[in-house]
């Protein structure tokens, strides 16, 4: 068989001019920058699924060609001779490209494997049949204080009874008062009482600041705290304005029936050692046709509780219409200027319409009823 | 090889050579400190934080502010490798290793204080789970994990070459896992002209890069305070001022370990007075900056005294606070600018005194700054008090001991000074004058 003549003739006519340095150069930073916004776009924008699928593909093609390089020689002399070429990095801008896109397929999904697994694990959560409630019969609890009605509990000579009333029923650890009554100087002379419990805030400094949505705002308006998630970093008592978030310290000092319930985040029992707690705005009791415990205890029936939706609050003796109550009242908020914006209004007053002088001042301490028999756990002050 | 780059060497590698007796007392001295503090740890682990002074209403203290002050401490680095290399500033080179060190190891210790303040250390890894990128604590990881990961790869650039040189010189001389150490440290460092030049071009990548991370660093830690609604963190100064503060107290930091140093590996021919001068003055200047910053803070919301500020002032310039302000103004920014206005306490001696009182006055305002922003009441209550109790006393003398430790086991294992880095700036130094000379010698 002949060869193939050689053709003496051939002229590959003049090399094409070899690219500007500074060509080269832009083009690398393009490439290389290409590859990073699309590694970064798709690890943030991508939904799970896609970005599992990229895996799964990236995982192949990787797969593939390590059995393609194992064939030709050992692997390791392989990226021996592409990584060194006589003792010098020979990296070159094919391998950077290629180890930005094998690492962003890679790295990408690690970000959404948690919610991918909660996804395929997770039982059905939708009730049969929809869900109960319909989206405009959506409860905004709120509540309403009327300071006139307020003495600290002076006349029955007793500690304030919402206060009271509420550490019996959260069973909540000493010396946590999630409703405490602040006594407060007038500007003139003599002093008001103020209920406080969690302002529900729908601008939560806490919630803002959380770093792993332990607390987090409820589709009705209420500030809550999942204490199996808290990792007890207390950044939303240092932003929260009304000192209303309480740390367990300890062994939270509570009655032994409290270690008996099942953890929930709405009753907050029983709690947890080295997380936050606080008001909780008895959404549970709300919807179980009852009111919370404070109102319950208030002898003067001076908290009142509701839904705005619906426009309707009431103390447990009388119904109110929201709206109309606060605006004949002068309602106010607690440090309206902050910007918080509270789900709890306050009608001002010192306690005469119980007949309370502003001059009649102190309230009796809270006690906490399981103070001795709550074994093997200290308290500790605030 | 010249006499002075022959006793350059022989002075670095001395501490990876021999060891004296007072070496390991001092390791067994700092491992039994940072023991009682494990105990104290678990201490608090098992009754949980009740054991410390924290409470409710002041809930935030010494950890916090350790955290603060050790993040702080880690700018030293920055600025001596990464601000002065870009100012080329030649003279910081023999100081340059111990000032990347400082940092790296600072930013270790400072974060383990955040996992100690923590209620639920065993829940940590929920930030990486439930992470949300709208807190500043979120923030706050992203950013020291940066600065921790791009300082240690800025330690380790600059080393290539130096390790190269020990695992030449001490190959064989030192135990097997060292010399293994080296060889796989120095990843193939012949000196060739291409691995000089892509050191050269990624360091002065990575010098570039580091500043704005560092900035960012401190600026976060800030807003931790910055982001809630409380009176005095209230500040739009704050990220500038705790930057600040914190090459501040970076620069006393390295002067006191240079000082170490200098007298227990006998580098006084290498790292001179000249440099205690320099960082002297460097020191002073920023404690004018940081003077600067408290009077433009203090007088900005002074001079209106609204209703919560009032309080926060009567505690910190007259009540219980005064004496760690006053410290912190006089002793801490006011006295070392006038020690460095003093030629005759511009002294090795004179200049660590001073950087002793910055770094006490720094720690002092870390702690006033937390805790002054706590103790300010929000409702009709009582202000509470905080004192630190012996569970929190004693682990922070285990993060001192931590700290110093750390860098106790570097200078015995890594080159101490830049020798490679010297060398050059030497030769480039020598190379006019040569000319000079040889013409010179040249014309009768």
């Amino acid at each position: 068989m002949e060869a193939p003549p050689i053709r003496d003739d051939f002229d590959p006519g003049p090399s094409p001019p070899a690219a500007h340095p500074a060509i080269n150069g832009l083009k690398r930073v393009a490439t290389v920058g290409f590859a990073v916004v699309s590694a970064a776009v798709l690890t943030s924008l991508g939904s799970p699924r896609l970005l599992l699928a990229l895996a799964a593909a990236a995982f192949v093609i990787g797969v593939g060609a390590f059995i393609r390089r194992t064939r030709h020689g050992t692997l390791r002399d392989d990226w021996k001779s592409r990584v060194f070429k006589d003792g010098v990095s020979v990296i070159n801008r094919r391998t950077a490209i290629r180890m930005f896109g094998m690492t962003a397929l890679f790295v990408g999904p690690v970000r959404v494997i948690p919610t991918l697994l909660q996804d395929v694990l997770a039982q059905p959560s939708e009730p049969v049949g929809g869900d109960p409630v319909p989206l405009a019969r959506r409860r905004q609890w709120t509540m309403i204080i009327d300071l006139r009605s307020c003495d600290g509990c002076q006349s029955i000579g007793l500690p304030p009874q919402c206060t009271t009333a509420c550490i019996e029923g959260h069973l909540s650890p000493e010396p946590m008062q999630w409703i405490e009554v602040f006594e407060e100087e007038l500007e003139g002379e003599g002093t008001r009482f103020v209920p406080t419990p969690c302002q529900h805030c729908q601008n939560p400094p806490c919630v803002n600041v959380c770093p792993v949505s332990a607390t987090f705002s409820s589709p009705e308006g209420l500030v809550l705290i999942d204490q199996e998630r808290c990792i007890g970093c207390r950044i939303c008592m240092a932003a929260c304005p009304y000192d209303r978030r309480f740390f367990n310290w300890g062994e939270p000092p509570v009655p032994p029936e409290a270690l008996a319930a099942e953890y929930d985040m709405e009753v907050q029992v029983p709690a947890v050692k080295g997380t936050v707690m606080k008001c909780d705005f008895c959404p549970d009791m709300a919807r179980a046709g009852t009111l919370p415990y404070c109102i319950q205890g208030c002898p003067h029936r001076a908290i009142y509780y509701g839904d705005l939706e619906e426009d309707l609050a009431t103390n447990g003796r009388e119904l109110v219409s929201i709206s109309q109550y606060l605006a004949e009242n002068n309602a106010f908020h607690l440090k309206e200027e902050l910007g918080t914006q509270p789900r709890v209004f306050y009608i001002p007053g010192h306690g005469e319409d119980v007949d309370r002088s502003p001059l009649n001042r102190g309230r009796l301490p809270v006690r906490w009823p399981w103070s001795r028999i709550s074994e093997g756990s200290a308290s500790w002050s605030r | 090889m010249t006499p002075w780059l022959e006793r350059l060497e022989q002075t670095t590698l001395e501490p990876a050579r021999t060891t004296t007796r007072g070496y390991y007392y001092l390791v067994g001295g700092l491992l039994a400190v940072i023991g009682w503090a494990l105990y104290a740890y678990y201490v608090q682990i098992t009754d949980g934080l009740v054991v410390t002074g924290m409470r409710d209403r002041i809930s935030w203290g010494l950890y916090i502010t350790l955290f603060v002050f050790f993040i702080g401490i880690s700018h030293a680095g920055t600025l001596i490798s990464a601000i002065l290399r870009v100012s080329n500033a030649t003279w910081r080179t023999p100081v340059t290793r111990m000032a990347e060190f400082i940092t790296a190891v600072a930013l270790i210790t400072g974060a383990l204080f955040v996992v100690v303040d923590l209620g639920r250390p065993d829940r940590l890894f929920n930030v990486l789970i439930h992470g949300r990128w709208q807190s500043p604590i979120v923030w706050d990881v992203i950013a020291i994990t940066t600065y921790l990961t791009a300082s240690l790869v800025y330690l380790y650039l600059p080393m290539i070459p130096d390790l190269a040189f020990f695992r030449e010189r001490l190959t064989g001389r030192v135990p097997r896992w060292k010399s293994w150490l080296y060889r796989k440290l120095a990843i193939r460092w012949q000196d060739t002209d291409t691995q000089k030049r892509k050191l050269h071009v990624s360091i002065s990548i990575m010098m570039i890069l580091i500043i704005p991370i560092a900035v960012s660093v401190h600026t976060v830690v800030s807003w931790i305070f910055a982001m809630t609604l409380r009176e005095a963190w209230n500040s739009a100064i704050f990220g500038f001022f705790f930057v600040a503060g914190a090459i501040f107290s970076g620069i006393a930091t390295l002067i006191i370990m240079m000082a170490i140093l200098r007298k227990v590996y006998r580098l006084e021919e290498f790292v001179t007075l000249k440099h205690f001068r320099y960082l002297g003055f460097l020191m002073a200047a920023m404690a004018a900056v940081m003077l600067y910053a408290n009077v433009s803070e203090y007088v900005t919301s002074g001079f209106k005294l609204e209703e919560g500020a009032a309080f926060i002032f009567r505690q910190l310039f007259v009540e219980e606070f005064a004496p760690y302000f006053w410290f912190y103004l006089i002793a801490g920014l006011i006295i070392p600018i006038a020690m460095m206005f003093t030629p005759a306490l511009r002294t090795v001696g004179g200049i660590v005194a001073a950087a002793v009182l910055v770094d006490l006055a720094m720690f002092v305002e870390r702690y006033f700054i937390v805790v002054t922003g706590l103790r300010a009441p929000l409702l009709a209550y009582e202000p509470a008090n905080y004192a630190p109790t012996w569970v929190e006393w004693s682990i922070a003398a285990g993060g001192f001991a931590f700290f110093a430790l750390l860098v106790t086991l570097f200078v015995k294992v890594f080159p101490i000074m830049a020798v490679y880095e010297m060398k050059e700036e030497r030769e480039a130094l020598a190379r006019p004058r040569e000319l000079e000379g040889a013409t010179e010698g040249s014309t009768p």
